[in-house]
Order: C-alpha cells, then structure tokens, then sequence
C-alpha cells in the first residue's frame, strides 16, 4: 500500500497548491485595478473567437489604436485611457452578460463597447443600461438595437438594415434590372434587410419573383440555387453574410450563373472577400467603409498607420472599433463629465470631426435613435483592384442620413432617465 | 470515519456557499460568478444524477437547461409571472420534453444513447433558434427581466441587488440539491446505483431497468431545468446557443473535473471550470485551447476526479 | 416544378455523397472501438488547411494525395497518445477527451492560419459547369462524387479483401475472440483509426474546394454525420453510407418544399427511425448495448 500512499499524498499536494496558485491569480487583477485607479476605462466586450472572431479582431486593432491616439494627446479628461480586453465568446448571452458585468462591476470601466453578435448585443445593452453606463456598440447590425429596444446610453456605429437596403436598392435596379430573387438568412438581421430590400426596390417598381430562407451556417447552397435560377429573376440577391456568403457565391460561380443570372447582394465586408477565389469576387454590393477614398483627407493616414500595426489594410469593422472608442473621449470631452447621463446628452446629434469619421459625408449621431449616420459605399467587389486589398471598386458613396429612416419607421421610443 | 468525513464535506460547502458573496469578492471574484457557479453547480450535480448514480451518459442535457431556460423567459415576457412560478413552468416544460425523448431513446445504451442525446439536443437548439416569433431567435428573447419577489409581507428585490439575486438561487438550489440527496438515499436512489453498477445483475435481480433508467433521465432533466430557469433569471436574457452541444460537453466535464461518485463532485467541478473559463479568457484569446487541455488532461490523469481523488488520498 | 424537384434529388445525392464520407470515418472508429471521435470535423478543417499550404508547392492534386495521409498520420499519433489509454473505459471519456481535442484544433487552426476565411484555389477546369442545362453539374462536384465513390469503394475493398479488413470487421462483432486469435488488437484499432482520420482528411480537402475555409468549418459538417450513423443503423458502414445519402436528399428535397426546415428535416428523420427502428435502418441487433 505504501506506493499507492505516496503517489495518493503528493496528487494531493498537486491539487492544493494548484488551487492555492488559482486562488493567487484570481486575486492578481484585484491588486493591479488597484494601482491604475486613476485612469479611465473602456471595457470591450466582443467575440474574439468563433465564426465572427475576425471581425471582432479588427475592431479590437481599430479600439487599439484610437487608445493609443488619445493617449499621445492626453488623454480623456487629462486622464490617461486604458482598454479591458473581454472575449464575449460567440456562445451564448450568459457569458457575455457576465463579462459585461465583471467589467462594470469589478473592473470599474466607464465605457462599455460591443457586440458583433445581435443577441449579445442585446443581452448587454440590457446590462448597461441597468447599470447606467455609456454603451457603444462598434458592428452588431439587428435594427433592434436603435429601434425597437433603443436606450438612452446605448449608441450604435454601424449602419441598420435598413440603411443598407436603402443605399444599394438603386444601384441593383439600375444596374441589372427590377426581377429580383432573394437567398436570405434566417434569423432577425437576414428578415430585417430583406423586409428594407423588397420595400426599397417596390418603392422603384422593382419587383420580387422570390426568396428562400436559408438556415445561418448553410453549408450547401446548390438547392437554393436551383430554385432561385427556376424562378428567373434578373439578379439573385444574396443577403447571407460572412462564411455563408463566401459558400453560395463560390458555389454560384461554379455553377456558372454569373453568365445567366446578375449575382449581387446587400451587406458586403472585407474579411468573407478575403476569402473568396479572385473569379467569384464579383457583384454589386454595399459596404459600410473602404480603404480606398482617393480624395477624402485623413483616410490615407488611417490605412498607413493601419498597415505598420497590421500589414493590411484597415477594414470596416477595424474603423467601427476605432470610431467606438473615440466616441467615447470625445463625449467626455464635450460634456467635461464622465457621468454617462451627461455624455449621452452630449451625443445627441454629435458631429465626429472628419479625421475619425474618415469619409466624404459627416457622420453624426441621429438625435433621438442613438444611431451613426456617416457613408454607405455601393459598388463591385472586384478580381483584382488598383493596390494589393483593392477588392472592391466603389461607384457610389451615398449618405447615410439621406438613405436613414424616419424615427416612427425605427420604431425607437427613447425613455431618458428623470 | 467515513460519515464524520462526509458531514464535515456537507458542512464545509454550506458554509462556502452561504458566505460566497463576502469571500468571492475579496478574492477578486465578483457576486455575479458565484450565482453563475450556483447554477452551473446545479446543472452539473443534475446531470450527475444520471450519469454519476446511475451510470448512463447524456451529451444532451443542455437542451433540458434551455428548455427550462426559454420556458421561464417566455412565462416572464408573455404572462409577467412572478420569478418562483416561472421557473416552475420552465420545469414543467422541460420535464415533459425529457418524458417524451426519454421514452423514445430508452432502449438504447452506452455510446449509442450519447449520440442520440447529442442530436436530440440540437433539435431543440433549431427549434429555439427557427420559432422566431415565440422565442426571438437568433436575437433570442429580450424585453423582459425578473421581478420582485412579492412574500406578501415584504418584498424581495432581486431586480437590482445581486446579492439578493445570489442568495435566491442558493435557496431554489438549496431545495433541488436537498431532493436529489432524499432520492438518491431512498430505495429507488439504491437501484440505480444497482443499475451503475451492473445492469444485467440488476435486470435479474428483478429491478424494471428501462423504467428506472427512463425515471433517472426524467428527474435528471427536470433538476436541470430549474438551473436553466435560474439561468435565464441571472441574465435577464435567453438565446438560442444556450442549448448548444457546447453546455452539454462543459456540464458533463464539470461532474467528471469534480467526481462523479461523489455527491458534492460536480459542484466542485462546476467552481472550477467556470472560474477557470472565466479567467483564462480574460487573459488570453486562446482559451480555448487552454480548455480543451482541461478536458485532455482530466480525462488522462484525473477521471476520478477532485473529490475522487481526494477520497482515494484519505483512504490510503 | 418537377424539373428543380429532379436536380434537387440530384444534387442532394452528391451532397450526400459527401456527408456519407465524412460519416464513415466517424462510423468507422465508432464501430470498432467505441470511440464517439468529436474532433472528427476538425481533423476535417486541419485536412483541409494542410491541403491549403501545400497547394502552392505541389499543386491541387499533390495536395489531394498528400493531405489526407499526412492527417491520419497526425491521428495516429493522437491515437497512441491520448485515446488509446481509454480502450476498455467507459465511453464517456474518449468522448470528454475528443470534444476537448474539438476546442484544441479550432483554436490552433485559428491560432496559425488566423480566424479569416482564406481562398482555396481548385483548378480552373473544375471549376465550371459540365452543361448549361444541368448547371449544377460542376466539374468539382462530378470530381468529388468519383473521388468519394473511389474512397467508398477503397474502403469497402479493403473491409473485405485484405486481411486487415477481415480483421476489422471481425473485431467490430467480437473483440475479445479476435484478440485470443492472436491478432495484434492494439495495432488494429490503430490502423482502423488512422483510415477512419484518413477518410477525414479527404473529406476536408474536398470540403475546402466547395466551402470557405475557416477554422469552423468542420463544426457544421459534423452533426450531419451523427444522424448518417443513426438512420443508416449502428454498426453497419453500409448502413451509415445510405444514411448520407438519404440526408443529402433529404434536405434537397426540403429546399423545395420547406425551404426553411432543410436542416431540422435530417433530425426529423432521426425521430422517426428511432421510434419505428431503434437499431436504425440496417442496424445490427444487440448493437445497442
């Protein structure tokens, strides 16, 4: 029995010290919070791993190098800002309530940004808005957010649904004709665009020959396809963002139905482009930022200094998360308070100066909705561009408070507190 | 000795539950990871029920959790019910689903039953995800939070104050924990860890298997249920993903992290995988993999788990 | 209407096709060791990722015999590392210890090729369709429907010509027995693995072809597979092959009929064969324990 003895006591002494390790490292950020008392803090909270954990990492570049900017410049309210990275996870809602509230509860931030995912988004506005905070969310897109379930701390970066439809509608008709076939998502974002898309295309005698609703994570688009080539439409419509998009263009085109049918869509983004082969690069598609705006000023700073942290170009989402985080400096600023009330009031019909807001139209934040209203870019994705990244030639950049709805149609009844 | 060991156990962990909020948060825990252990606590020691007395494996449960979950939700959102009776309809909700499923799958055994479980669950995770108007899909069931608790002659918030919250799902866990240790020590408790032990043996001894097992799986889930509900209370929030197979894998890796012949096991179990899950992916944004080691190295070097081993250390 | 009803169950038999490679791998281990492999689907995505590196080296087809092996071989070595301590133990830890293998790979896989969808290149004259009437038709999935048919083949081949697979298909019915006749039981569950991972590995290169490839991309393709195993019936390859098949169709035929319950249709599907046959379709009796 003796070995079994000696091997049983030092498992034993494994599992205590181990936990007496666990006990010392959760005790770790209490001391360190302790010390940088002083500065002000933004607490991110967005999926860093998952299907969207490309996109949550630009943003995460984009809130990196705002940090740094205003940090060079001194800080928020002569304070210096520090960022509390928090992967949400793309589970589910639990953990990244439970992050949220870590971060306003133990970590003390000011200022809580995300999420990508609508549901957590959602889940943590509810959240912040229990606990009175400045919420910015960089690229959740459910229309919900600055509509439906609006809140008087929550602002949004990115466009609606709504927005979007609106922007490219015309281009599609004009472009291809008015027999559109839709290939929608099922799930809130994919009804909410296609509802904008049917009304914004019948509003220019455009009319819908179908649609089909595919589950989120379609693999296989083939039978989606052979229906939607049935029906004869002038262009299929593909509203399915991310990896389902890469799978049902790529499969579209070696299907070869670029040559009987325009394929184009609504929602469009770099990383999915990415990874499309150069041959299904192709169609018309909105995006809500690009990289390349010959002629706007500032922008080409952006994509430098994007470039020596990264070596690509800056995306979309790396200039929501950049835009999220000076958000917040700039309310600060403008309401000389870092009481979320104030900075909330200060954001009302807040005009970002132009080397943030980083295109040609202002961008502000609608009075009322909480939303960012700035540029919306039609245009090609594109084989091969001008520069290495050029994959989309843009043809159209349309004004986002022009193609925004009204208040009634976002259905937003903002309640601020007494 | 062993008895003496055994209360001192029970005594130890009442006292570190009913002080939770005091010691979390001098640690550099906060109140709101305590409830989350609570609950996962609860889920974790529900599913041992079934896999630890019992010995049948279920990769499924985390269909039951969400079932319970979106039941006590859409009792809150659509019928502004108060928190007690929500979480009962979540239950019976969940328990009835676990009635049906549990009698179509009873004949089958082993890694056979895991699989079906599996994809069992994901039935109900498309079911949450594709019934928009019911459960809000995707965007999952928002709009909604838990209200006072009105005893008539005072009131309880757990709206605002997490530690009230805390101490309400010790409580709920209190009365589940205390119903599953009176079944497990009733006769019924001892045919099933018959059954664990040696089925064949069990079936001539005389003991009904199929309904045992099917009874086991049934109490299993409705325990399980109720952690949904508290779930879905802590958060103010349900979403489809809670019904992943990801909660299934995580809550049966919590029973075997903590023991699962012991009572208290997956409870310890549950502490250290969401602590460890909680810290890991602050400091790093490969968690995951530090994880899936977790799971690697318990199932190499620790299948009896803490408790398990703790046990074997004592006894020699 | 008929017309799209007719490619539709066309296509979904390609589809299938597809499914059922992946299913018999699974199916595979499954049978004879009793192994629920839930890193199956990443063993799919490092296939494919692997195929993805080499492709510039060797080209599509180099990568296409390449990957594969260099995949079962990375199996194997987990084999003999982590999941053959388990043999013999409750089921219930190889599953624990696969499904944290799962989290392992997606998160390496993300860690070293990064969690963007990346380009994977097929040769052009695949790519495009074989006639405009049957559009669908492309070469590539022509091509991956003879490569499975091929792979199937093989693996049938082998189960009941080479001694190997005498071997395998004896010690699926009875282990005990073929290890008293003297048969290395150890080195065969090895090998039965590393083909089970092979067959993966395939599947994963021609998945990359067909799909965007991200570090998930095995984490759809993997429950589909559960259900091939259930409906075909447990403990026939045969049985798991149809299953695929049945699910490729299955859900191309929902496409047109309820196009939103395309993927519950599969499960659908498993309700019913377990409430009318429990053991599934070609199951074989006293499987089930």
């Amino acid at each position: 029995m003796a070995n079994a003895d000696a091997r049983g006591i030092s498992r034993r002494r494994v599992v205590k010290s181990g936990l007496a390790v666990a006990g010392a490292r959760i005790a770790g950020p209490f001391v360190m919070s302790a010390r940088a008392a002083e500065a002000v803090r933004i607490g991110l909270d967005n999926p860093l791993t998952g299907p969207v954990a490309s996109l949550g990492k630009n943003e995460l570049i984009g809130c990196q190098m705002a940090i740094d900017e205003i940090n060079a410049r001194g800080g928020v309210l002569g304070r210096p800002v520090e960022l509390i990275v928090e992967d949400s996870t793309s589970g589910d809602a639990g953990t990244a309530v439970m992050k949220a509230r870590k971060l306003i509860d133990r970590d003390k931030i000011d200022f809580l940004l995300g999420n990508d995912n609508s549901a957590l988004a959602l889940a943590m506005a509810q959240v912040s808005n229990e606990k009175g905070i400045l919420h910015i969310v960089p690229g959740g897109h459910t229309d919900a957010i600055t509509g439906s379930s609006c809140n008087w701390n929550v602002f949004r970066v990115c466009n609606t649904t709504q927005m979007e439809a609106n922007a490219v509608a015309a281009a599609l008709i004009e472009q291809y004709g008015k027999k559109s076939y839709y290939i929608t998502p099922d799930y809130a974002f994919g009804h909410t665009l296609e509802a904008a898309m049917t009304k914004a295309i019948a509003a220019l005698d455009g009319e819908r020959v179908g649609g089909d609703l595919t589950p989120l994570g379609t693999v296989d688009f083939s039978s989606y396809l052979i229906k939607a080539q049935a029906a004869n439409p002038d262009v299929i419509v593909f509203l399915v963002p991310g990896d389902d998009m890469l799978n049902a263009m790529k499969q579209a085109v070696q299907f070869g139905l670029q040559n009987k049918v325009h394929l184009a869509g609504a929602h469009q983004e770099m990383e999915p482009l990415e990874g499309l082969p150069p041959e299904a690069r192709i169609g018309v598609w909105v995006m809500e930022w690009y990289w390349n705006q010959p002629g706007v000023p500032h922008v080409a700073e952006f994509v430098e200094a994007t470039k020596k942290r990264t070596g690509r170009v800056p995306t979309a989402r790396t200039w929501f998360g950049y835009v999220s985080v000076w958000t917040c400096a700039l309310a600060a600023a403008k309401a000389n308070s870092l009481k979320a009330l104030d900075m909330a009031k200060a954001l009302q019909d807040f005009h970002l100066p132009p080397e943030i807001a980083l295109g040609p139209n202002p961008a502000f934040y609608c009075a009322g909705q909480n939303q960012l209203l700035a540029s919306l870019f039609v245009g090609e994705a594109q084989a091969k561009g001008s520069a290495p990244d050029d994959f989309f030639k843009v043809t159209k950049v349309v004004n986002g408070a022009k193609v925004a709805g009204t208040l009634e149609e976002s259905g937003c009844k903002m309640k601020w507190p007494t | 000795m062993n008895a003496v060991r055994a209360r001192g156990l029970d005594v130890a962990i009442c006292l570190m539950l009913l002080f939770a909020p005091f010691w979390m948060n001098a640690i550099g825990g906060y109140t709101e990871l305590a409830t989350r252990i609570v609950v996962m606590g609860l889920a974790a020691m529900s599913l041992n029920f079934l896999l630890g007395f019992t010995g049948v494996l279920s990769f499924g449960h985390a269909a039951y959790f969400g079932l319970g979950a979106y039941g006590t939700a859409m009792a809150i959102k659509y019928w502004a019910v108060g928190s007690i009776p929500a979480i009962v309809l979540g239950v019976i909700v969940a328990t009835i689903a676990a009635m049906i499923i549990g009698a179509l799958i009873i004949k089958l055994r082993g890694v056979y039953f895991a699989m079906v479980t599996i994809a069992f669950g994901q039935v109900f995770y498309f079911i949450a995800f594709r019934w928009n108007a019911v459960t809000g899909g995707d965007d999952g069931l928002t709009g909604w939070r838990r209200l006072p608790i009105n005893f008539g002659f005072a009131e309880l918030d757990i709206v605002q104050n997490d530690r009230a919250f805390y101490y309400f799902a010790l409580a709920i866990f209190a009365v589940c924990v205390a119903a599953m240790a009176v079944l497990l020590n009733s006769p019924f408790g001892r045919s099933l860890i018959a059954i664990r032990e040696n089925e064949r043996r069990a079936r001539f001894l005389g003991v009904p298997i199929e309904f045992h097992v099917w009874l086991s799986f049934v109490i299993s889930c409705l325990f399980v249920s109720a952690a949904g509900g508290l779930y879905a209370l802590l958060n103010n929030f349900i979403d489809p993903r809670a019904l992943r197979v990801d909660l299934s894998g995580n809550l049966v890796i919590m029973a075997v992290l903590g023991g699962m012949r012991s009572f208290w096991g997956p409870l310890i179990g549950a502490a250290i995988f969401v602590a460890l899950q909680d810290y890991v992916s602050s400091q790093t944004q490969n968690w995951m993999s530090v994880i899936g080691l977790v799971f690697v190295l318990v199932v190499r070097f620790f299948p009896r788990g803490v408790l398990g081993m703790l046990r074997t250390g004592a006894k020699a | 209407m008929s017309q799209v009803v007719l490619f539709n169950v066309f296509n979904g038999l390609i589809v299938g096709a597809f499914y059922a490679l992946m299913a018999l791998g699974l199916s595979l281990i499954l049978n004879l060791s009793g192994v629920i492999n839930f890193a199956h689907g990443g063993f799919l995505a490092l296939g494919a990722y692997l195929a993805y590196t080499l492709i510039p080296y060797i080209g599509f087809w180099g990568a296409l015999i390449v990957a594969p092996p260099l995949t079962a071989v990375l199996g194997l070595v987990i084999e003999w590392l982590l999941i053959r301590p388990l043999y013999g133990k409750d089921p219930l830890y190889s599953l624990l210890l696969t499904f944290g293998l799962a989290y392992i790979f997606e998160d390496v896989t993300r860690l070293i090729w990064g969690a963007q969808s990346v380009p994977f290149q097929v040769p052009g004259w695949l790519m495009s369709s074989l006639s405009s009437q049957y559009f669908f038709l492309t070469g590539y999935r022509v091509f991956m429907m003879i490569i499975v048919a091929a792979a199937v083949g093989g693996l049938f081949a082998v189960l009941k010509y080479t001694r190997l697979g005498m071997r395998i298909r004896a010690g699926t019915r009875d282990l005990d027995t073929v290890s008293t006749l003297g048969v290395n039981v150890r080195v065969l569950r090895s090998l039965n693995f590393g083909i089970g991972i092979y067959m993966a590995g395939l599947a994963g290169v021609l998945a990359a072809g067909l799909l965007g490839l991200s570090p998930t991309i095995g984490a759809n393709l993997i429950m589909p597979s559960f259900v091939a195993i259930i409906v075909g019936g447990l403990g026939s390859l045969l049985g798991t092959l149809i299953g695929g098949l049945m699910i490729g169709v299955a859900s191309g035929l929902a496409a047109v009929y309820f196009p939103s319950a395309t993927e519950a249709v599969i499960y659908v599907m498993m309700a019913l064969v377990l409430l009318v046959r429990p053991r599934g379709l070609l199951g074989e009796e006293g499987r089930l324990h």
